[in-house]
């Protein structure tokens, strides 16, 4: 399937199954998966398909209980020390008590980077994602679209080569989104990041990726992956060409083949 | 537009005047001294002068001062007049005081109606309106109990507690010093600090976290004021039994709290915290303290009106011949009752003060919390 050598992301029968009150939620069954390095795969399907639950386990916040999943040939719990992904959540998640820079500063203490690094990275992040005269603003005085863009600073601060992001502009408006994704794929060419990106809106799947991987409920399954064959350069003008609506025809076909439309 | 507004504390209290008038003289006739004819006559013009303007469409702050001037000048020539004549009012002498407070009445209201262009005059509005509303309190307070002569054990008026707060500033001192700077101050702050440390240690140790938090809760919906005679027993008559009262009441609070504040932080933040592979005391210092704050400053607020209580009350049950409750307890006995509200007022002051300057300190510290953000 994949011929690179290094995968970043590596799944083999992967499962997972919550225990709960209503008997065993089967949240993951036999996913295969690899991801190359410089990827953007983007994980589309309806809820409780399980796509934020794979990323979840990637980043060791849930445990596969079945299958085998390793991040750059180590475990999920060896990169996740290692400090190997930033993760960006569905909210900003920023701390309304510290400032836009002293939030993205957050990771960069922790990991015990010294203050003039700290300095440094922030200013760089932060001309990232086009904040640049907003550092000294507490996340609560902008907007949603900017809080954000500074949450995806705070998780490119620290330079971990793996974005893991779970539906980041899923509660922002259309306008802010097209802005967003545009803005993404910049900042992806700029740093040559491999991203995950959790979606559950067709376009923005096929504008971003370099492969879409579809999935469908109950069990949680992998019910196709679709390689992209658009450029890498990409204008939003890209989403009118028959090119960019055939494979989202694919992908509203996979999702189809997955009963995703069923009630 | 109409030249004229509405006002119906204008309207009431010419009504009371009409009736006042009708009802002289302001005291009775066995009055030692009775207002000249001059006097009473000045004090009805003023209210109806006042009266009168509340009616006119004006600028809001002279409308504001002229209600002002008639309102405290006429309260203050009607109390005035009264020295010498306690119990000696007449029905006439209480409706022109309850004629000055509509008219006090209509000058917060004008006053709540004007919107500051600055920062200034805006806080010293804020400052203004209910210092009027508190001396207003005052004022009837002191009409009513000297006018009508009400008995003084049962409540003296506010100028013999003032004098006796005069009059007894180094006894006053002393039971502050007994009763705030050792009991009240040590007390709390260190029952307030074992509060924190153990929600600290029962969110590292489950053995504490299963047993004594639900015990914790139980005892801070306790009257712990109860534990004060035993207190004394064991830590001797001194401040250190009041202490220990003070340190046993602020601690469950702050226990229960600081445990709730440290649950508060979002699933979201925490697994951020933990995709930084970041360690226990960094995850509480950076994340869960800083989340914990509002609530931390909430036990603060309750311990220091708890802190206060269970000082004064513990002095009830054995004391040296000093403190706040010692004197209360013993002047009630001896009927001196202006010296048990000299201590109450003292205590109603020092009590504010306290609770302000951690409102404010909070104000600093949590900033950011939704509550807070408007200012």
């Amino acid at each position: 399937m994949n011929t690179s050598p290094t995968p970043v992301v590596s799944a083999r029968k992967l499962g997972l199954t919550f225990q709960t009150n209503d008997g065993p939620v089967h949240a993951l069954s036999d996913v295969d998966l690899e991801v190359s390095k410089g990827d953007f795969v983007s994980f589309i399907g309806p809820s409780g398909c399980g796509k934020t639950t794979f990323l979840r386990v990637i980043a060791d916040l849930e445990k596969n209980t079945s299958g085998e999943i390793s991040i750059n040939g180590m475990t999920p719990e060896e990169a996740r020390k290692s400090r190997s992904y930033g993760y960006v959540f569905q909210a900003p998640a920023l701390y309304p008590w510290r400032t836009i820079e002293k939030n993205i500063a957050l990771p960069l203490e922790i990991m015990g980077h010294s203050k003039a690094e700290r300095k440094e990275r922030i200013e760089r992040t932060l001309d990232l994602v086009n904040l640049a005269g907003f550092s000294k603003k507490y996340p609560w005085q902008l907007s949603g679209g900017m809080q954000q863009r500074a949450s995806i600073a705070r998780a490119l601060a620290f330079d971990a080569d793996l974005l893991l992001m779970d539906e980041p502009f899923g509660a922002l408006d259309e306008i802010v989104r097209d802005h967003l994704n545009a803005q993404l794929l910049k900042l992806w060419a700029a740093t040559s990041k491999t991203i995950c990106f959790v979606t559950h809106s067709i376009p923005e799947a096929v504008y971003l990726s370099t492969k879409i991987v579809v999935m469908s409920p109950r069990p949680g399954r992998v019910t196709d992956i679709i390689e992209s064959t658009l450029p890498r350069e990409r204008p939003l003008e890209i989403r009118e060409t028959p090119e960019f609506l055939d494979i989202a025809q694919r992908v509203r076909e996979g999702l189809r083949a997955g009963h995703s439309y069923e009630e | 537009m109409s030249m004229l507004l509405r006002s119906w504390q204008g309207t009431g209290a010419l009504i009371l005047c009409l009736v006042a008038l009708a009802r002289l003289p302001l005291l009775s006739p066995e009055a030692s001294a009775p207002f000249g004819s001059g006097t009473t006559a000045m004090i009805l013009l003023l209210v109806v002068v006042g009266a009168l303007a509340s009616f006119l469409r004006m600028q809001e702050a002279a409308l504001a001062g002229i209600l002002f001037v008639a309102a405290h000048f006429t309260a203050w020539l009607l109390i005035a007049g009264l020295s010498g004549n306690e119990g000696q009012a007449n029905l006439s002498f209480f409706l022109l005081v309850a004629a000055c407070w509509l008219l006090g009445w209509r000058c917060i209201s004008v006053l709540a109606e004007i919107r500051p262009k600055t920062g200034g005059a805006s806080t010293a509005l804020r400052l203004l309106i209910p210092a009027i509303f508190g001396a207003w309190v005052l004022i009837l307070w002191e009409a009513i109990t000297r006018g009508a002569g009400v008995p003084f054990i049962l409540l003296p008026p506010p100028s013999a507690i003032w004098e006796r707060i005069i009059g007894s500033v180094s006894i006053l001192a002393a039971d502050v010093r007994q009763t705030i700077f050792k009991a009240v101050l040590f007390g709390y702050a260190v029952g307030c600090a074992a509060g924190f440390i153990v929600a600290i240690l029962a969110d590292r140790v489950a053995f504490l976290r299963r047993g004594l938090l639900p015990i914790g809760n139980l005892m801070s919906a306790l009257p712990i004021i109860g534990v004060a005679p035993i207190m004394v027993m064991w830590f001797g008559f001194d401040w250190q039994s009041k202490a220990a009262v003070v340190i046993v009441m602020t601690f469950f609070p702050m226990l229960v709290n600081t445990v709730a504040g440290l649950g508060a932080s979002g699933a979201m933040e925490r697994d951020l915290m933990r995709s930084y592979a970041s360690d226990y005391w960094q995850t509480l210092i950076k994340l869960r303290l800083p989340a914990a704050m509002p609530f931390i400053f909430n036990a603060l607020k309750i311990n220091s009106t708890l802190a206060l209580i269970g000082a004064i009350v513990a002095e009830f049950f054995g004391t040296p011949i000093v403190g706040m409750g010692f004197r209360i307890s013993t002047e009630i006995g001896r009927m001196n009752v202006d010296m048990v509200w000299a201590e109450i007022a003292v205590a109603a002051v020092i009590g504010s003060v306290f609770y302000g300057v951690i409102a404010l300190a909070e104000r600093a510290t949590t900033f950011w919390h939704p509550s807070n953000r408007g200012g």
